[in-house]
């Protein structure tokens, strides 16, 4: 595909969301009016979005794929002069996969919404912010001008907040309000950061400082240091790293399915992209004295996300399900941060490749709780896992593994539905051959071995604590299988315990022989079907395949930590 | 002391168009009223409206090159009159904010019954003398110049007749104006002692070497004093406290007048004494200018959030706090301006961000007075559901409000910030910048609210107002009147246009404009 078309391609995955989402607010033209108002825009917004993803895929198909450290399909005009903002986009090895996994993901949410709408008010705004939210995060990844990363990062908070604020759960008002709050305090501390690079360097373009912060830094150390610390405060808080993740349960529990998939499919993907693309190649020095900061407080979000999750597990705890799955991307996103504190190619590559997989596979879980949701009405842990009426004996381990009688065991009730949650709960806990599993391996061997000039014990301490917490991960994504696939009571003492391959041998072998006793509940329909099945064929495929994306990924990452040569 | 200048001095009357067909129209319209019978009075309106348009189009033979008048005879330096780009910028938005205000008060006029013929004298010579001061460049014009513009401003605050809130509102406004004023006299004449000249450039040359050096001491104080009664002026902090009331007391158009023009005249003024006439000074006036800037944005975005939205005229309250605000921001190119080698250069940040400020909040003033018409009592929670009401006028405060704040899809406001940003980042200002982004965030908090009730189900207010509401709306207000449409009209399309191509005002933040 010649340069020309692929330009075009490009600027019309950023433009053509904003342009359907002024299109979604008009009424619609007749021929196009469809059964009533509501159902033409929701088809409405699964066309665009659909056409996005079909450029998105042709982008992808016309990349060259022999060069992917070089920026293609590159426009560069001038827009502001007056602050030297350029209108810069390409894509590369690094955005490419983020491209296209927006574009699915979105599409995706417009086809779920297509058929199950989030009870609110009028679809019309729905699909007009659904399309803006895209428009922003596709910008966010194509752009390679500094305040058009600024532009785009800040472009999807409005919609977010209104999707969290209108379409919500519980609690929405106050969960939107700490999303949006949290995410601007740390957008503003980040446009300092810019501006300090923009007005020490004279330059906001990415390619340019990318390259000239090689050897011969532009930027002095203190300005690395300065400038490293406010991007990353606000970098860190969009990714989110701990301590400054507390607005992401919150904002995941109340959001509609569809916010809870972008949000932790794309939105988190901006900050650790943002780790990739500008801190690492334009403040390499500062990145290097933080780095090791970084990487403890990506350690400790492991461990912090997988203990969190493991008391919402517990019996009794009253734990929300939707919440359970926050708090793991919370440690999810401790192995993307953990592998780009490394500062080496391997664990940038396994970083951007547990961005993938996270994506991918939180995305499929986000979605399967929203429509377990709308069947049983609750994502409450216990409710999901009712057991039979009177407390079973903690000694019975065994016997506990079974469902209980009159449990509302998952796979009794829609065994369909079961055994994808499982099949997304393994991929979630980092099996081999699933997408999981290469991201946080990758991430930890390069904090086996990082960079040359930072502390190697302390390196090794943290991969042993994001060790320990894939221990921990797979505890309690296989006791959520087990209570809510299978039901019956499990208390925590009793589970650990028993470890962790018990449940995960139960997962085949149950659910056939048990007769279901609770009320059926409607299987996996057909938009489900739709819906899913390329996140969970994705999920198989990147995990068999890796190379295909680390191919993509490795020259460019390469290139971005050699300074650009 | 200074020898006796010639007394013929040239004029260039081109050059003082602006200010000369505003003060002109004020007058034809004051002696028009006379001989209008009551029932044509509306046309005193259009033909203010027409001067002001007309005002407007006579900058369009200025732009060419810096013309000056009023020069001392054998000096073609020193002059009181100049038409430079910064001068004619701050008249173009003293003139369409002046418009725009008109527009808005044609139907305010009607509705309340104010007094046409005084009502439009007095926003013209209050135009009239905001045109003149960008241009003045010795300090006698330009304290008169301040003064031509702020006395109508009293007398338009107080003129709901019989209304305690509004005497009240002119009161206050009186008082603090007339203390300012008095104090900046007393800085000038201080100046004009120590040395010897108004001229601001002759002054700024005598600061660096005061003929005695023991005029120091009077000179500092001048110096000092001068910028504290600029302080009054622009309602900076601590000196901001007649802000909420007079705006609440004031006609709505008024109040948004007074937020637009009233602060250009306040910064234009500052901008001019401190770059052009106390550049030896700005080691001492660049860190009051940054120290005050913080405190005005803290407490007028404090201030702000604290409103309750269900108090009486809180939109207008909400309105008059964020002005304080956003004159903190305002004030921060200023204050980097004193860190500088090239001050010129940092200003056109200010002017930038005041002509975008000009535009959105002219625009939510009008949407406010939309919603007066039906809720007189102005709450933010009247607000409520506007959106199904009607949506056009609810779109466009939201993208005014958002543009205020500085988001996404207000994307000047946000590119009007960077600029300020980076004017603070530039000179050194770290602090400054990360007040002024806690500010952000905390102005963010009560736009995004005042925005998310335009857009809340309308349903239980509707239940709940339907009785009482229905008689009230009569059919010829329920539908916005044209003027004020095109009010609003005209604020969005500049604030949408700005958004798409914002190099139409940046660009005063590249070049120099002095």
């Amino acid at each position: 595909m010649n340069h020309t078309a692929m330009q075009l391609l490009l600027a019309g995955l950023v433009v053509l969301p904003l342009v359907g989402a002024l299109a979604a607010l008009l009424p619609a033209p007749p021929g196009l009016r469809g059964k009533n108002p509501d159902q033409a825009v929701l088809r409405h917004g699964v066309t665009v979005t659909g056409v996005v993803l079909a450029a998105a895929i042709a982008l992808a198909t016309g990349f060259d794929h022999g060069h992917p450290a070089r920026m293609q399909a590159t426009t560069d005009i001038s827009w502001i002069p007056a602050l030297g903002i350029r209108i810069h986009l390409g894509v590369d090895g690094i955005s490419l996969p983020l491209l296209v996994l927006t574009a699915l993901l979105t599409f995706l949410c417009a086809l779920y919404s297509y058929f199950r709408m989030p009870t609110g008010p009028s679809p019309k705004a729905f699909v007009a912010l659904l399309l803006t939210l895209e428009a922003g995060t596709l910008a966010t990844f194509a752009v390679l001008d500094l305040m058009l990363f600024f532009l785009a990062f800040e472009m999807v908070l409005i919609p977010m907040y209104f999707l969290i604020a209108r379409w919500g759960g519980a609690h929405k008002q106050a969960a939107a309000w700490k999303f949006i709050l949290y995410t601007l305090l740390g957008s503003v501390v980040m446009l300092l950061g810019l501006l300090l690079i923009g007005v020490k360097s004279g330059t906001f373009d990415m390619v340019a400082l990318a390259t000239d912060n090689g050897p011969k830094a532009q930027l002095s150390h203190t300005v690395q240091l300065l400038a490293v610390l406010a991007i990353g405060i606000g970098l860190a808080v969009k990714s989110p790293m701990w301590p400054l993740h507390s607005w992401l349960p919150d904002a995941h529990t109340a959001a509609p399915t569809v916010g809870s998939v972008l949000l932790a499919g794309v939105l988190l993907k901006m900050g650790t992209y943002g780790f990739v693309r500008i801190a690492l190649p334009i403040t390499p020095e500062g990145m290097h004295t933080f780095a090791p900061y970084l990487a403890a407080l990506a350690a400790v979000g492991i461990i912090y996300g997988s203990l969190a999750c493991l008391a919402l597990v517990r019996k009794g705890a009253g734990g929300d399900l939707k919440r359970l799955i926050a708090y793991s991307s919370v440690g999810h996103m401790g192995f993307v941060l953990l592998g780009i504190a490394s500062m080496t190619p391997t664990g940038v590559n396994g970083a951007l490749f547990a961005n993938i997989a996270h994506g991918l596979i939180t995305g499929l879980l986000f979605f399967m709780v929203g429509a377990l949701k709308d069947r049983t009405g609750s994502t409450d842990l216990d409710t999901l896992a009712r057991s039979a009426p009177g407390p079973r004996p903690a000694g019975s381990g065994a016997a506990a593994l079974l469902p209980a009688p009159s449990g509302a065991a998952l796979y009794a009730r829609a065994p369909r539905f079961g055994g994808l949650l499982a099949f997304g709960a393994v991929a979630s806990l980092g099996l081999p051959g699933l997408a999981g599993f290469w991201g946080e391996m990758l991430a930890m061997f390069g904090a086996f071995r990082p960079a040359a000039g930072l502390s190697r014990p302390a390196f090794l301490t943290f991969m042993v604590l994001a060790g320990l917490g894939t221990l921990l991960t797979a505890a309690y994504l296989l006791l959520v299988v087990r209570r809510v696939c299978m039901g019956g009571s499990v208390d925590l003492a009793g589970a650990a315990v028993l470890g962790n391959p018990d449940p995960d041998g139960g997962t085949g072998a149950d659910p056939d022989g048990t007769p279901a006793p609770a009320p059926a509940l409607p299987d996996l329909a057909r938009y489900e079907y739709a819906a899913w099945t390329p996140l969970a064929a994705l999920t198989v495929l990147t995990g068999l395949w890796p190379a295909a994306l680390l191919g993509l990924t490795d020259p460019a990452v390469q290139q971005l930590l050699g300074g650009g040569k | 002391m200074s020898s006796v200048p010639s007394l013929v001095q040239s004029v260039d009357w081109l050059a003082l168009a602006p200010p000369t067909l505003t003060a002109a129209v004020a007058l034809v319209v004051l002696v028009a009223d006379l001989f209008l019978p009551a029932a044509r009075k509306p046309l005193l309106g259009w033909i203010a409206t027409a001067g002001l348009a007309l005002a407007a189009l006579s900058l369009l033979p200025l732009l060419g090159g810096d013309r000056r008048t009023f020069c001392l005879s054998g000096h073609p330096d020193v002059c009181s009159y100049v038409a430079d780009p910064f001068a004619l910028v701050i008249q173009f938005l003293v003139l369409a904010g002046a418009l725009l205000t008109a527009l808005l008060s044609v139907d305010t006029i009607r509705d309340h019954d104010l007094p046409a013929g005084e009502y439009w004298f007095l926003l013209l010579s209050s135009a009239a003398g905001a045109a003149l001061l960008p241009a003045s460049r010795d300090l006698a014009t330009l304290v008169i110049a301040l003064e031509v513009a702020s006395l109508p401003a009293f007398a338009l605050v107080g003129l709901r007749r019989g209304d305690r809130l509004s005497s009240e509102a002119a009161l206050k406004f009186f008082l603090s104006s007339v203390a300012a004023t008095a104090v900046m006299l007393l800085g000038v004449s201080f100046l004009y002692a120590a040395t010897g000249s108004l001229h601001l450039s002759r002054v700024a040359h005598a600061l660096t070497a005061l003929p005695d050096p023991r005029l120091a001491t009077l000179a500092s104080a001048g110096v000092a004093l001068t910028l504290v009664g600029f302080a009054f002026k622009t309602a900076a902090a601590p000196f901001h406290f007649w802000v909420p009331d007079t705006y609440v007391g004031a006609p709505l158009p008024i109040a948004g007048y007074l937020s637009v023009v009233g602060k250009a005249v306040g910064f234009s003024g500052l901008i001019l004494v401190t770059v052009q006439g106390f550049p030896s000074y700005a080691g001492v006036w660049g860190p009051a200018l940054a120290v005050l800037a913080a405190l005005t944005m803290t407490v007028g975005n404090v201030a702000a959030l604290r409103q309750d939205p269900r108090r009486a005229h809180s939109a207008v309250r909400l309105l008059a706090w964020s002005s304080v605000g956003q004159a903190g921001y305002l004030l921060v190119p200023i204050a980097a301006a004193g860190y500088l080698h090239d001050p010129a250069h940092a200003i056109g940040s200010t002017v930038a961000y005041a002509l975008m400020y000009a535009a959105v909040n002219l625009g939510a003033f009008a949407v406010a007075a939309v919603v007066a018409r039906t809720r007189p009592a102005n709450r933010i929670t009247d607000y409520r559901g506007l959106y199904h009401r009607r949506p056009l006028v609810a779109l466009a405060l939201g993208f005014f409000l958002l543009c205020l704040a500085g988001l996404p899809p207000g994307i000047i406001g946000l590119f009007a910030k960077v600029t300020v940003f980076s004017a603070a980042v530039d000179a050194g200002l770290a602090w400054l910048a990360v007040v002024m982004a806690v500010n952000v965030v905390i102005a963010l908090y009560y736009y995004l609210q005042w925005t998310t009730v335009l857009f809340r189900g309308a349903e239980e207010t509707a239940a709940a107002r339907a009785p009482e509401a229905a008689p009230a709306q009569a059919p010829h207000r329920t539908d916005i009147p044209a003027p004020l449409a095109t009010a609003i009209a005209l604020a969005a399309v500049l604030g949408i246009a700005l958004s798409g191509a914002p190099q139409l005002v940046l660009r005063f933040a590249s070049g120099a404009l002095l």
